[in-house]
């Protein structure tokens, strides 16, 4: 069974908690406790239905609130796949939680009201999927049953989409005409709207192709781990010098001729093992242990790749950075940075400039990047970072700034 | 995997994900510890960081946050398992928390709460850096917000207010000498990924977690063993009943389930038919307030 991870966003009272509670309802996976639990809170405040954003909203305040803060993830399964779904929230910290579950998603999956069309969020929320390289784009069109499930409305909101689109790099963008609190298209074809003729959104999800998503052409092995038995008792394991590490990108075989940088030195796999015993071959995202053939200085941070497909070497970076803190992104100021296994400090040179998540519209007038505001920099890193671009890699072309002195996360940045 | 399509299976790829996390905990920090309890959860937890390091030993040791109210099974299982896997155990005693004074026995003789200090004395007095943990999100609601890579400050409190972002594979483990990191290595794991795991492994469990005989008697709804430390009430009647143990805790908050699954197969087909959460089902001290379980993670909890 295959795993696929999307990222759900939507706007204000869109029925987004409507449509998750369903697709969890519907697949069996909210149980008696949880449910009794939220009706019972919902009868206690007053409202009027249960209110399945109360399954997500785990923490107290909030409950309190009535709002979501944070991005929730939740689990369900089909006999065909598991599924997480990365749960963001349309009003709080919108674009440092969409960004966040967007980073690790197969599938993002845009909700629109249908009697509302288009928003500016619905917009904001693409740019966001097509920034993070989400692989595909399902816009659900929820709330056909109140525009009476009429085709006309559904084909003006795609044909508007679309156009919009075209600003944005989508791979494979699905449009499906839903109703979320009668079910219509969730998890069954609907009746009301014989003029469809795609899937249900479940059915998208079981089937939506995703294994060549990943970038099986790379070869990329950042260095996490050496292992070196201390083994006096297994004199076998005397010699043992294993590379361990999550594979970034590409296959990898025995016998594969590779280079380590930043030493430039050149060796061959002599064996990738798992705690299970050898394998003929790795691919990304399997974690394993790569033994060369050649005894040479390796460590962590260091990228084993192949001689003619090596990654860019390099202490200039542009970027798309995303900035998650209070405090503003400052031209000349210095961060920690941590990209693949490899921590340096890095320097902001330049911000080229701004852009309006709403618009697209680019200000390069703007010095400083505040809380949830995206832009285009220019990093000098200490130490030279074997990266791709993250349009070919989000492993290899992905990092994170943090601040010295708090430790805190503060800027999420993509490759160019 | 299939080798021609470069799949992978569910397991697999949460198994590659919980490697790598435990690998950069290995990498990063000084002093990682991982705590066990003999539960199916750390079970697993110790299960994968040895597949991380392998052929090389775990290079941490673990820790058991012990509350002296202990299921017989339970510690002999975690005896036998950390002498086979040759790692250092370390046990934070509850028992020497009140010897010492630093937390005082409940009237209700519940151990579960007193865990908090004990494990945060036990964190300090070893220079615990990080700690892995086995929750897992699908647990419990608060849970359900919690970053793999959890930041405790010098009192070991939680603020889920301001956690870090947590995106791509890339973790931030910085802190400060005398905060900590907790490190949740199972995150994204459901309750039926652990069992198809422990089945596809065969990973040994405590027995307690398949069907046996066991006096219980009933309160709040749950099947309570029969103890040194539990004993019914008046009114509670005593049954001898066919059970199973879905999680493993402090025994006097720790319910049983009537089951007769004896095998991986028959608790897997047993728990993907189930409609309560195994918390609902078994755990007394979650079912407190709203938000038990956020208010003692708050202060240091698990």
């Amino acid at each position: 069974m295959e795993l696929l991870r999307f990222a759900t966003a939507g706007s204000v009272d869109d029925g987004k908690s409507t449509l998750i509670g369903r697709l969890l309802y519907d697949t069996k996976s909210i149980f008696e406790d949880q449910l009794e639990s939220i009706e019972r809170t919902s009868r206690d405040r007053g409202d009027e239905q249960t209110n399945l954003a109360l399954l997500t909203d785990g923490l107290r305040a909030e409950r309190e609130q009535g709002i979501t803060i944070d991005v929730a993830y939740r689990y369900f399964a089909t006999p065909k796949r598991k599924f997480i779904i990365a749960d963001t929230p349309g009003h709080v910290q919108y674009t440092r939680n969409m960004v966040t579950g967007a980073s690790t998603a197969n599938l993002a999956l845009i909700l629109v009201d249908a009697r509302n069309g288009l928003v500016e969020q619905s917009r904001r929320h693409a740019f966001i999927a097509s920034l993070l390289r989400v692989p595909h784009l399902v816009l659900c069109v929820n709330k056909m049953d109140l525009v009476g499930y009429d085709q006309t409305v559904f084909e003006q909101i795609k044909a508007e989409f679309r156009q919009f689109a075209t600003k944005l790099d989508i791979g494979d963008l699905t449009f499906i005409p839903i109703s979320a609190l009668n079910g219509d298209n969730v998890v069954h074809r609907s009746a009301s709207m014989p003029w469809y003729d795609g899937t249900s959104l479940l059915h998208h999800l079981e089937e939506v192709h995703i294994a060549s998503d990943r970038n099986l052409i790379d070869a990329r092995f950042p260095v996490q781990y050496v292992i070196r038995p201390q083994a006096q008792t297994d004199p076998e394991l005397h010699d043992y010098r294993g590379y361990a590490g999550q594979i970034a990108g590409g296959v990898f075989k025995p016998g594969d001729e590779v280079i380590v940088l930043p030493s430039g030195l050149q060796s061959r796999v002599a064996s990738i093992d798992t705690a299970t015993g050898p394998v003929d071959e790795a691919f990304a995202p399997m974690s394993v242990t790569i033994r060369l053939a050649d005894d040479i200085d390796v460590s962590r941070g260091d990228m084993i790749c192949r001689p003619h497909n090596q990654p860019r070497i390099s202490q200039d970076v542009d970027a798309m950075v995303c900035w998650l803190s209070d405090q503003p992104l400052s031209v000349r100021g210095m961060y920690a940075i941590k990209h693949t296994t490899r921590n340096a400090r890095a320097q902001v040179r330049d911000l080229d400039y701004r852009i309006d998540v709403n618009t697209l519209h680019r200000d390069e007038t703007a010095d400083s990047l505040g809380l949830n505001e995206i832009g285009r920099v220019s990093l000098r890193t200490t130490q030279p970072l074997f990266a791709d671009d993250y349009r070919r890699n989000r492993t290899t072309g992905s990092f994170l700034l943090i601040d010295e002195a708090t430790g805190s996360t503060v800027g999420a940045g993509m490759m160019l | 995997m299939s080798a021609h399509t470069y799949e992978l299976t569910h397991l697999q790829a949460l198994e590659s994900e919980s490697i790598h996390i435990v690998r950069e905990v290995a990498a990063e920090f000084e002093r990682p510890v991982l705590l066990f309890s003999g539960g199916k959860d750390s079970v697993i937890m110790l299960h994968l960081a040895a597949k991380a390091f392998a052929p090389a030993r775990v290079p941490f040791p673990v820790m058991h946050v012990d509350t002296g109210h202990n299921f017989p099974e339970v510690l002999d299982f975690r005896d036998r398992t950390v002498e086979r896997l040759g790692v250092r155990l370390v046990v934070a005693s509850v028992e020497e928390s009140i010897a010492k004074g630093r937390v005082r026995e409940r009237p209700d003789g519940i151990r579960n709460p007193l865990q908090t200090v004990t494990l945060l004395d036990g964190i300090n007095e070893h220079g615990f850096d990080a700690v892995f943990g086995g929750a897992r999100r699908d647990e419990e609601k608060a849970r359900a917000k919690e970053r793999v890579f959890s930041f405790r400050d010098e009192f070991g409190q939680w603020d889920p207010k301001n956690q870090r972002p947590e995106l791509w594979s890339l973790y931030n483990g910085r802190h400060h000498k005398g905060e900590h990191i907790r490190v949740f290595p199972l995150s994204n794991w459901t309750e039926l990924d652990i069992w198809q795991y422990l089945a596809q492994e065969e990973i040994e469990l405590p027995s307690i977690y398949f069907a046996h005989q066991r006096q219980v008697f009933r309160r709040d709804n749950m099947w309570y063993a029969v103890s040194e430390w539990t004993h019914p009430r008046e009114g509670e009647e005593v049954a001898t009943l066919t059970v199973r143990y879905r999680t493993v805790g402090d025994v006097p908050v720790t319910g049983a389930v009537e089951s007769t699954a004896s095998t991986y197969d028959e608790v897997i087909a047993e728990t993907a038919a189930t409609r309560i959460t195994e918390r609902g089902a078994t755990r007394g001290d979650d079912r407190l307030s709203e938000a038990a379980m956020e208010d003692r993670k708050r202060e240091g909890y698990f």
